[in-house]
């Protein structure tokens, strides 16, 4: 198959040995889980469930709140303890509203959703993707159900599934594809029909023989879908990078693979889509790869969704130094965390725990505006323009720059050798630039309520005038009419 | 030719004076600059920079006589704005920024008495005589119009709490908060 080349990217050491070989275990269900309610792009979910309420595995305890929203059932049998704010997994340490389970340790399930047949409907298929909470489970946590529907708006040729898995350390895509080869083809072929598209393609980079291996056998069952393997190179996994690999065609600036008839979904949302399809279970648990230099045995983990990570560090033994850094995901995009008290969600495919000799901390030097970023940057950007803009509070120069372009891989901070923080701050001014509009509109929208509720006022100070000017003539004709009468 | 010469002649000149004529008798006395100034105002006339309502600030900043940060409740963008369009190059960073506000009732102290909600300049207080009010965030400006206007002492102003949607990394080597993880991986 002719493949094509993209620009940039980096080859970083892939360390997936300590974990590659590793069987996926699963966990046991913790003393208590926290379910946030927003594990994905959109709304946060609504609770439907009261503290004290019995739940069963795989019961909705909070439905999806309007189109791109995700439904949250329960991850094991249990009361509902509480519903508040607990801490998430997010680089500012802050809590957010989750619902609270005390396991009863019986993990029973729920009457099961009935299973469809193989020639269900695509919009029966989606409809049960969104039923089951499924998200993008690559890390993106997109609804999936909302992608299954873009039939609707767009022409669609080509389904890619996401099997790269590009990011160093994460080995949980391998494993699965390893493991369940059989289910994760089936569900690729429901999502290829739920999609309406006539070629599917299992991108797999070329470190991954064996997952290639395994896959080609049980695509083989599938007409229509094909495995291809990809270079090695981060970040092949980047959804636009991936499809312009296989189909030479390049997304336009801020608009979606769609757009260009081409649909990417993650191989591990195609195992979790079979599941619900085919078992009728919703998303309740995921394979978590928990690695790095500070953990004593790393391994494979599927964990129900909640449990909390420090439990799943204890099962690979515990840290056996003070780590550096703590990630949620890879380390080139992965999230830092600020503790390690906070609950496994969907999105979450790794923990790391990385050693000080792992990372390259330490204080930036200054930009010697050598190009090392320009060559790594797969968008075609001007990494050190952008910064040095967004340095000196030229926001609008970093957006002309294509500041909004940027995909945020972390290329140019891994290859710059000043280490300067270069996403940190791509980050910041992409939040500092949507923080100054919500202001603006903020603004704009209460100027319109100061001008109508000064057009009311008006109005009414006018009709009591009227009124008064009503009274008072009324009043007068009357004393006319009396004066009138009491004359003659 | 002559003809030509002449005729362009008189139409150069003719238009020439009856722009001259124009341009004195439509001349317009406000400084345009003062319009321009009150429509980057909020213009909720809150009067908490001490002047009667946002056009009265707008002619103030204009003559120079009130500082671009004259506008407690459009913060740094609004002064950013202001010095943008006066050209001054001003020392934002000393602007005291408390941040946006959002006011709060105090349920146990609300006696219904609709003060509030009738100096409120956005609508943003909801209640009924005899019933609590409540205030909708989204529409509430932190002016301060109804603190002063309630006659329990029972509304606060409280800065509008961080959430996961609102917050966003600190500019690099600012902030104590750890360093985005993205590319921390060794060579």
């Amino acid at each position: 198959m002719k493949l094509f080349r993209i620009r940039g990217g980096v080859h970083p050491d892939p360390r997936k040995d300590a974990t590659r070989e590793k069987t996926i275990v699963d966990a046991p269900i913790s003393a208590v889980l926290h379910l946030p309610l927003q594990q994905h792009i959109g709304a946060p979910a609504r609770p439907v469930v009261k503290v004290g309420d019995h739940v069963l595995k795989g019961q909705v305890i909070a439905e999806a709140a309007g189109p791109v929203s995700a439904t949250v059932h329960a991850s094991t049998s249990g009361a509902v303890a509480a519903i508040g704010p607990v801490p998430v997994p997010h680089a500012s340490g802050l809590a957010a509203p989750a619902i609270t389970l005390a396991p009863d340790g019986k993990d029973t399930w729920a009457e099961p959703m009935p299973p469809l047949p193989d020639d269900a409907e695509p919009a029966a298929i989606a409809a049960r993707v969104a039923a089951a909470g499924i998200v993008g489970l690559g890390g993106a946590t997109f609804p999936s159900a909302v992608k299954l529907n873009l039939r609707e708006r767009h022409k669609l040729t080509t389904l890619v599934m996401n099997g790269a898995e590009c990011e160093p350390f994460l080995t949980c895509d391998d494993r699965l594809m390893r493991e369940h080869a059989e289910e994760v083809a089936a569900g690729v072929a429901l999502m290829a029909r739920a999609l309406g598209v006539g070629r599917t393609l299992i991108a797999i980079e070329t470190n991954k023989p064996e997952a290639t291996a395994a896959m080609t056998e049980a695509a083989a069952l599938h007409p229509g879908i094909d495995v291809a393997p990809v270079p090695t190179r981060y970040p092949m996994g980047s959804e636009k990078h991936l499809v312009h690999t296989l189909t030479g065609l390049e997304t336009p600036a801020r608009a979606l693979t769609a757009d260009i008839g081409v649909v990417v979904h993650n191989i591990a949302t195609a195992f979790a889509v079979y599941e619900a399809v085919k078992l009728g279970r919703p998303l309740v648990s995921r394979v978590v790869t928990v690695s790095g230099g500070a953990v004593a045995e790393p391994k494979n983990l599927r964990a129900v969704l909640g449990t909390p990570i420090s439990d799943l560090i204890a099962l690979c033994g515990g840290l056996t130094a003070e780590p550096q850094e703590i990630l949620s995901g890879g380390p080139m995009m992965g999230q830092p965390l600020r503790s390690t008290d906070i609950p496994t969600v969907k999105g979450m495919n790794g923990i790391l725990a990385l050693l000080p000799s792992d990372t390259r901390r330490g204080p930036a030097h200054a930009c010697l505006r050598c190009g090392t970023c320009v060559t790594a940057c797969p968008c075609g950007l001007l990494p050190l323009e952008i910064a040095a803009n967004i340095r000196n509070g030229n926001f609008d120069a970093a957006v002309s720059a294509g500041l909004m372009d940027c995909i945020g891989c972390g290329s140019c901070a891994y290859a710059c050798p000043s280490r300067i923080p270069l996403v940190q701050s791509f980050h910041y001014a992409k939040g500092h630039i949507a923080a100054e509009q919500r202001v603006k509109q903020h603004n704009e929208e209460a100027k319109r309520l100061a001008q109508q509720k000064a057009i009311r006022q008006e109005k009414l100070a006018a009709e009591r005038k009227a009124m008064m000017e009503k009274k008072k003539a009324a009043a007068a004709a009357a004393r006319a009419a009396q004066e009138g009468t009491a004359e003659p | 030719m002559l003809e030509a010469i002449v005729g362009l002649t008189a139409l150069g000149g003719g238009l020439g004076v009856f722009l001259g004529i124009a341009a004195k008798r439509l001349h317009v006395e406000s400084s345009p600059l003062e319009g321009d100034i009150e429509a980057i105002l909020p213009g909720q006339n809150c009067g908490q920079c001490g002047y009667p309502g946002c056009a009265a600030a707008a002619a103030a900043v204009a003559k120079g006589e009130a500082p671009v940060t004259v506008c407690p409740p459009g913060g740094r963008p609004v002064a950013h704005a202001l010095a943008e369009k006066l050209c001054l190059a001003v020392d934002l960073s000393g602007f005291a920024e408390t941040g946006p506000m959002v006011a709060r009732i105090d349920e146990t102290v609300c006696i219904g008495c609709t003060k509030c909600s009738r100096k409120c300049p956005t609508d943003a207080v909801i209640g009924a005589a005899k019933q609590i009010h409540g205030v909708i965030a989204d529409a509430c400006t932190g002016c301060g119009a109804c603190v002063a206007a309630c006659p329990a002492g029972g509304i606060r102003l409280e800065p509008i709490p961080v959430t996961l949607q609102s917050w966003y990394w600190p500019k690099p080597g600012t902030g104590k908060t750890p360093r985005s993880g993205n590319g921390v991986l060794t060579q």
